[in-house]
């Protein structure tokens, strides 16, 4: 679907209109992602980062394959098939750096582009389903990270695997012969590196064919906007491209500048030195940490330390953290204010940044040692995270005064307040377009 | 063809109370494949349990004729560690003066021996916190201040029965199933 104003595909080209009438694929891109797709006029740059995700499980797909053309997923070889990438292979440095900075570096836009959504309601109705879908590639993502983290064989690879493997152990009754189950053994091994590596290799596809229909569910009602507005008319929007395919194509250079200064000059400030270790199951790290993208889900499962009724502390931990994640699926529907846009809800966009300080404080607990003080802060910040979608949120819809939404987007953009909004739109324009450059006049 | 089908299945219906033959057919033939569908489930997901030989390896035999009273070998177990420990009378003696029923998981070191054999204690060498290997069972390792095992991701201190006293792991070591086959050898698993 697009609006009734949007571009049509119109090929001139013989071969195009061949094409067209056979296998209307160029029409299919035009529509979504070209001319063809109207686009409200008034996205700002926290909207770039849907296209900067695609561009990172791009590079992780075609850096990944080439990795697996040279890497051994066999315990007795895997490590050292990671240090022939590294060392011989012609570029294999670059391109195993490139691939673990690109999941860091995935991570880094995809939360962005979460907590845009979370500030400007973008998963309010009727865009539930485009959340919703998001939330499940963002479940398929940390799946696929975890397993290629063990690829490696490192010690962090290993006893990351025995300990995220361990979480369902704590299920009762059923939970160890599912960890069996799992890794095909009683620990890591040979049999659990390789289906691990079988699937980091399909979890991917599976992301791309997800995305297709995030993006088909968002294209529906059409992309949201800063001000949370609905598009009324031709006035309101622009052509994707070349409007937003500029914008997104600056976004990705400044994406891409940061990315190669940590590629080229930090590539092991991100991970763990304790990978470059052959994993070993006689012997333990002296301190276990998942990736920093796991960080704060990792500082709500340690959070439980006393048992609960007749459930034990190992298994809330494991329910709360997935409970963290699972309860973002039931967001639209406990945030019930008409009001998309956080811009407007003064007491939402307090709470908002709020939430934002406390998953900060829980990924900082998360990559800290499990000992005090940071087992009683990550307590309190886990507690926090659930009171804020269960408690504070649903409380703040019903009681906030939100502020006087702009009639339109073009009235928003056009810096004509809702109070104002009868004046005309057209009249000058306003003093942005006035004066004429002094090198035009020449 | 359908002009026949349709006049046919309109005479079947009245008697047939709607349901007709191609109705039937339909399910059957869904049912039938979707039998199908099911039946192949339990080799895709049986594939993933342990295969024949990880549990060939599962099992694991352990001469103690080696080791001497206060001494503990680290070994194998389903590649997960293993601590084989002979006490000695000192050590059998401060698990036995630990009041059972204070402990966190309460357990006579008799409850984690076997009979006529208290002097042989034989646990996983896995932390019940967050599965680390604790220390104590090599030469000169830290044994904590209850003289067990002392584990060093998280200090959970364990006893001369192996039993859990201080810090955050919530069970005592695991005890395998294991049986003597002779009076100097175990067969674990």
């Amino acid at each position: 679907m697009s609006f009734p104003w949007a571009e049509h595909y119109s090929p001139t080209h013989p071969l195009m209109k061949w094409v067209d009438d056979r296998l209307p694929l160029p029409r299919f891109v035009y529509n979504a992602v070209g001319a063809g797709y109207p686009v409200p006029r008034n996205l700002n740059y926290f909207w770039n980062f849907g296209v900067l995700s695609g561009v990172a499980l791009t590079i992780q797909i075609v850096t990944g394959i080439i990795l697996a053309m040279h890497y051994g997923s066999n315990a007795g070889v895997a490590f050292d098939s990671v240090e022939h990438i590294m060392r011989d292979v012609n570029g294999g440095w670059l391109l195993r750096y490139a691939h673990a900075n690109g999941a860091s570096f995935f991570f880094i836009v995809v939360y962005l582009h979460i907590f845009r959504g979370l500030f400007y309601g973008s998963y309010k109705a009727p865009r539930e389903m485009v959340w919703l879908l998001g939330l499940v590639i963002f479940l398929l993502m940390m799946a696929t990270a975890f397993m290629g983290y063990v690829l490696p064989w490192g010690q962090m690879s290993f006893w990351g695997a025995k300990v995220i493997t361990g979480l369902f152990g704590a299920i009762p009754v059923v939970g160890e012969p599912i960890q069996t189950w799992l890794l095909g053994g009683f620990a890591p091994g040979n049999a659990a590196l390789n289906r691990f590596f079988s699937l980091h290799f399909l979890l991917p596809f599976v992301i791309a064919a997800v995305i297709i229909l995030h993006i088909w569910a968002l294209h529906i009602p059409g992309s949201s906007n800063p001000t949370g507005v609905e598009v009324k008319g031709p006035q309101d929007t622009v052509p994707f491209h070349p409007y937003y395919t500029a914008k997104d194509g600056f976004g990705l250079g400044v994406f891409l500048i940061v990315y190669c200064l940590v590629l080229f000059f930090g590539p092991n400030a991100l991970g763990h030195p304790d990978n470059y270790i052959p994993a070993n199951p006689m012997s333990t790290p002296a301190h276990i940490v998942p990736e920093w993208y796991f960080w704060p889900f990792y500082a709500i499962l340690r959070a439980f330390t006393f048992d609960f009724f007749f459930i034990p502390a190992k298994l809330l931990g494991v329910m709360a953290m997935f409970a963290s994640i699972l309860l973002l699926f039931v967001l639209p529907w406990l945030d019930t204010s008409p009001v998309r846009s956080g811009n407007y809800r003064p007491l939402f966009k307090k709470f908002f940044w709020l939430l934002v300080i406390d998953v900060l404080i829980l990924g900082y607990c998360g990559g800290a040692p499990a000992a005090e003080p940071f087992v009683m802060i990550s307590q309190v910040a886990a507690a926090y995270y659930f009171a804020h979608f269960l408690i504070i949120l649903p409380i703040v819809s019903r009681i906030e005064r939100p502020l006087p939404l702009p009639n339109s987007i073009t009235a928003s953009v056009l810096h004509q307040d809702s109070y104002e909004g009868e004046r005309e739109a057209l009249p000058g324009m306003g003093a942005d377009t006035q004066p004429a450059q002094p090198g035009l006049a020449h | 063809m359908a002009t026949v089908e349709t006049s046919e299945t309109a005479a079947h219906a009245v008697e047939g109370e709607g349901v007709r033959r191609r109705d039937f057919i339909n399910i059957a033939a869904v049912a039938f494949a979707g039998v199908g569908a099911v039946a192949v489930l339990p080799t895709l997901i049986n594939q993933m349990n342990p295969s024949a030989d990880v549990l060939a390896a599962a099992t694991t035999e352990v001469d103690l004729s080696a080791i001497k009273p206060g001494q503990a070998v680290k070994t194998i177990f389903r590649s997960q560690p293993l601590f084989v420990r002979n006490l000695t009378p000192k050590e059998i003696a401060e698990a036995d003066a630990a009041p059972v029923a204070s402990l966190r998981d309460p357990q006579t070191l008799e409850e984690r021996t076997q009979a006529g054999k208290k002097n042989w204690l034989i646990t996983m060498g896995v932390c019940t916190h967050l599965g680390c290997v604790p220390l104590g069972a090599g030469e000169g390792e830290v044994r904590g201040e209850f003289g067990g095992y002392f584990c060093p991701c998280h200090g959970s201190t364990y006893d001369t029965a192996a039993r859990i006293r201080k810090g955050p792991a919530p069970k005592n070591l695991e005890v395998p199933v294991y049986k003597f086959t002779s009076d100097t050898a175990i067969l674990v698993g």
